[in-house]
């Protein structure tokens, strides 16, 4: 065990350092136009050196290296440190890409890929629908292949950035006779077509952040299915195998953490600082337990990834362990805010993986902390996960059902 | 960058759960904890064999040299089988000597100590409660060139077979005291876990000798023990899971194994949660004491809090899954509930080093 990076390492992160004080943020010709446009220039440096789209082959517009879980975990710390834009965030980097990479044509991957990486085109997902939350295979938006074209009719839920996608990737029923999970595509649909419509849906903090997304008579070309027909199940389950960053949930609790410490110093218990209450100094310690374990749970699953080995159940737990927290968290500073609790949430301070900013921003993750309990796999999703997957139990009666039929 | 167990490491722990399973069967745990000693002089003799005695011991004394990880490592085997006896007193009552001892009661004691020929203990607890420095109050005396120690201690672990008590004393300081001295009287306390025996020592004028650099060994040995709870706590919390899931797999009701029910399989996922993740903490609060040492003894109290905490909550859910039999005294659980208890209250509870975590954190 030796939680310093070996020569190489520290050699790399030196090297990434020089490069980053060398071209961001950028000076000269490299300043001008807009800050997007800035960001892209500076990516298509970084993507050259081999620093960003690490996992996206030459080809493809990416700098296809080898995997190594320690120089992203490197370049993450550095990147971020300097406030420099790495990897496109977002669904379309996050779950197009690698989808594409493992089941996309040869056309489909040269047309998507490249401008996705770059941060050029935006893309939100079409996957849940009113009825079809936890469920997600019952799904009921329809395509019917009409003269070469698809013709999809239906509705999805919960579409973060549809409002600005170019694109969407997007499950639809298009055999309906067949079982299920056998029945269904995986199609992208240009937002621009005629016949979407994206109405925000607003939460409960009073801000839209996601969709809902109504297909009327959409059509799509034929060729924008990614894998056969009936098997967009399964090209749906590709997800990013490679460098996996293991340790950015924990920070996330980390900072959420640190954020609490500063609130109980800066509020009021019974007519001394909340920071010097007993009690609230019990609620603290015993929630940071929870957040190094968390931590060092990371490390100890960045090691098993840079050795080869999977982490197991273990790895399964990150959601539900950084949800908990998440709840703790809104629990104890509800009791902090005091009287502040009777106020507003202030709409600025969701930044996720960033303790929220000022009080208001506190009552916002109270609320968004719900949210992250719900999103991709809720809370009781996950408990299932690590029972059947996990321990060894018996999977769900429904489930069982179906898949005897 | 490596937060692992390295080859070694791995083995120690599959040799002693091997060892465990072969030696150590659910018979002889159910026959010790019902007998009288709550020690099994066979099985101490087989731990001294494999060398799991002397672990952190320099080799020039017959030890293995190793961390506190490497122990700690043991203690979770250990915690996961309810392996009985003097291991932890043994173990911080040695490590005080090692870091606190004058030469000649190092080359006296360590040598007896790592063969486990002599058994020491720790026994700091007083009547008037504490486990800190500052609630110590046995004090030596002078007698001519010799010291002589009065006081009393409670709940120190194998009082009863201890050859050698190590002793905390007012002003924060450590003393060594053997059993055959005169004015040393034992007495057995009815213990809540019948695998770790404690008992009541007093000392009335009994021959001591001060440990030269007991004031700075103390609090050290104090982190090593949390650790030691922590790691006994996260190997006694997953055996239970494993039981408990085990249970939800072959007992039926409605027509069906239980482990079928969702309301069941949340609970059992949700005790795998608690835990699993835990397991790096108290690895890294090891790994602090051995070679981050400003940051030990914060992260030994929120371990020992932390862990001894879920342990507890962990087995009260076993109990639970296992419904009406997990409640009586033929299934085995409640030796592993009583194993919490005792990770719990040893070396003071999670209040307690909760209060000394915020303290450490200048809150």
């Amino acid at each position: 065990m030796d939680l310093r990076y070996s020569k190489e390492y520290e050699e790399y992160r030196r090297e990434v350092r020089s490069f980053l004080e060398a071209h961001w943020p950028p000076s000269g010709d490299a300043a001008q136009g807009s800050s997007a446009e800035q960001a892209s220039r500076f990516r298509a440096l970084a993507i050259a050196r081999g620093y960003v789209a690490r996992s996206v082959p030459t080809g493809y517009g990416g700098s296809g290296q080898p995997p190594d879980v320690l120089k992203a975990v490197i370049l993450g710390e550095e990147f971020g440190r300097a406030r420099a834009p790495g990897d496109v965030r977002g669904i379309g980097a996050s779950m197009l890409v690698p989808t594409l990479l493992e089941h996309g044509r040869e056309d489909q991957k040269l047309r998507f890929v490249p401008p996705t990486i770059r941060g050029d085109m935006h893309w939100c997902q079409g996957y849940s629908e009113p009825g079809s939350g936890s469920d997600l295979a019952s799904l009921k938006t329809r395509a019917e292949l009409v003269q070469g074209e698809w013709v999809v009719n239906g509705q999805k839920i919960w579409t973060s950035g549809a409002q600005i996608a170019h694109y969407m990737f997007c499950l639809c029923r298009t055999e309906p006779e067949a079982p299920k999970h056998a029945g269904i595509s995986y199609l992208l649909i240009d937002m621009a077509s005629p016949g979407i419509d994206v109405r925000p849906l607003r939460q409960m903090t009073g801000t839209a952040d996601f969709n809902e997304v109504f297909l009327t008579n959409v059509r799509v070309p034929g060729e924008n299915i990614v894998g056969k027909r009936g098997e967009g199940w399964t090209v749906s389950r590709s997800t990013l195998k490679h460098e996996r960053n293991m340790i950015g949930d924990a920070a996330g609790s980390r900072a959420l953490f640190e954020g609490l410490v500063r609130l109980a110093r800066e509020t009021k218990r019974n007519g001394k600082r909340a920071i010097d209450d007993s009690e609230v100094r019990q609620q603290l310690a015993t929630l940071e337990g929870y957040v190094l374990s968390h931590q060092y749970s990371g490390y100890r699953q960045l090691t098993q990834a840079a050795r080869g080995k999977d982490a197991g159940i273990t790895g399964m737990m990150n959601k539900l362990t950084s949800t908990n927290i998440g709840h703790s968290a809104a629990k104890l500073a509800l009791d902090l805010l005091g009287d502040e609790g009777l106020c507003a949430p202030t709409h600025d301070a969701r930044v996720m993986g960033q303790p929220p900013r000022g009080h208001g921003g506190w009552i916002t993750q109270n609320m968004w902390s719900l949210g992250v309990a719900i999103a991709g796999g809720s809370a009781n999703i996950q408990r299932n996960v690590i029972a059947e997957r996990g321990l060894g139990l018996p999977r769900d009666f429904a489930a069982q059902r179906e898949s005897s039929r | 960058m490596n937060f692992g167990l390295s080859d070694e490491q791995e083995l120690l722990q599959e040799t002693v759960r091997r060892f465990l399973e072969e030696r150590w069967p659910a018979q002889k745990l159910r026959a010790l904890f019902d007998g009288s000693s709550g020690h099994d002089v066979d099985l101490w003799r087989a731990m001294s064999e494999l060398g799991l005695l002397g672990l952190m011991v320099e080799e020039k004394a017959g030890g293995a040299g190793l961390e506190l990880l490497d122990l700690a490592l043991v203690a979770e085997v250990l915690g996961r089988f309810a392996a009985p006896g003097p291991f932890l007193g043994h173990s911080l009552a040695t490590l005080a000597l090692s870091l606190g001892g004058s030469g000649a009661q190092k080359e006296r004691w360590l040598p007896r100590l790592a063969s486990g020929e002599a058994i020491g203990t720790l026994a700091l607890l007083e009547p008037g409660g504490g486990w800190d420095p500052a609630d110590w109050h046995a004090s030596l005396l002078s007698n001519g060139a010799d010291l002589l120690i009065s006081g009393e201690k409670l709940h120190v672990p194998a009082a009863e077979i201890a050859d050698l008590f190590v002793v905390g004393l007012a002003g924060g300081g450590l003393a060594l005291v053997e059993r055959t001295s005169d004015g040393v009287r034992t007495e057995a306390i009815e213990a809540v876990d019948r695998t770790r025996r404690i008992g009541r020592v007093a000392f009335d004028r009994a021959a001591a000798s001060l440990m030269s650099g007991g004031n700075e060994a103390a609090p050290r040995v104090r982190d090593a023990g949390l650790v030691l709870l922590a790691a006994d706590a996260f190997g006694g919390a997953s055996r239970c899971i494993e039981r408990a899931v085990e249970y939800a797999k072959t007992r039926v009701q409605f027509g069906v194994t239980i482990g079928h029910f969702q309301s069941v399989k949340h609970q059992l996922a949700n005790m795998a949660v608690e835990i699993e993740p835990a397991r790096s903490l108290y690895w890294y609060a090891a790994h602090a004491f051995d070679h981050l040492p400003a940051e030990s003894p914060r992260h030994a109290a929120l371990a020992k809090a932390h862990l001894s905490d879920r342990f507890m909550q962990i087995a009260r859910d076993t109990v639970e899954v296992h419904g009406g039999i997990g409640f009586t005294w033929e299934c085995d659980v409640q030796i592993w509930y009583k194993r919490a208890m005792f990770d719990r209250a040893f070396l003071g509870t999670p209040a307690v080093h909760r209060e000394r975590a915020a303290r450490l954190a200048g809150w």
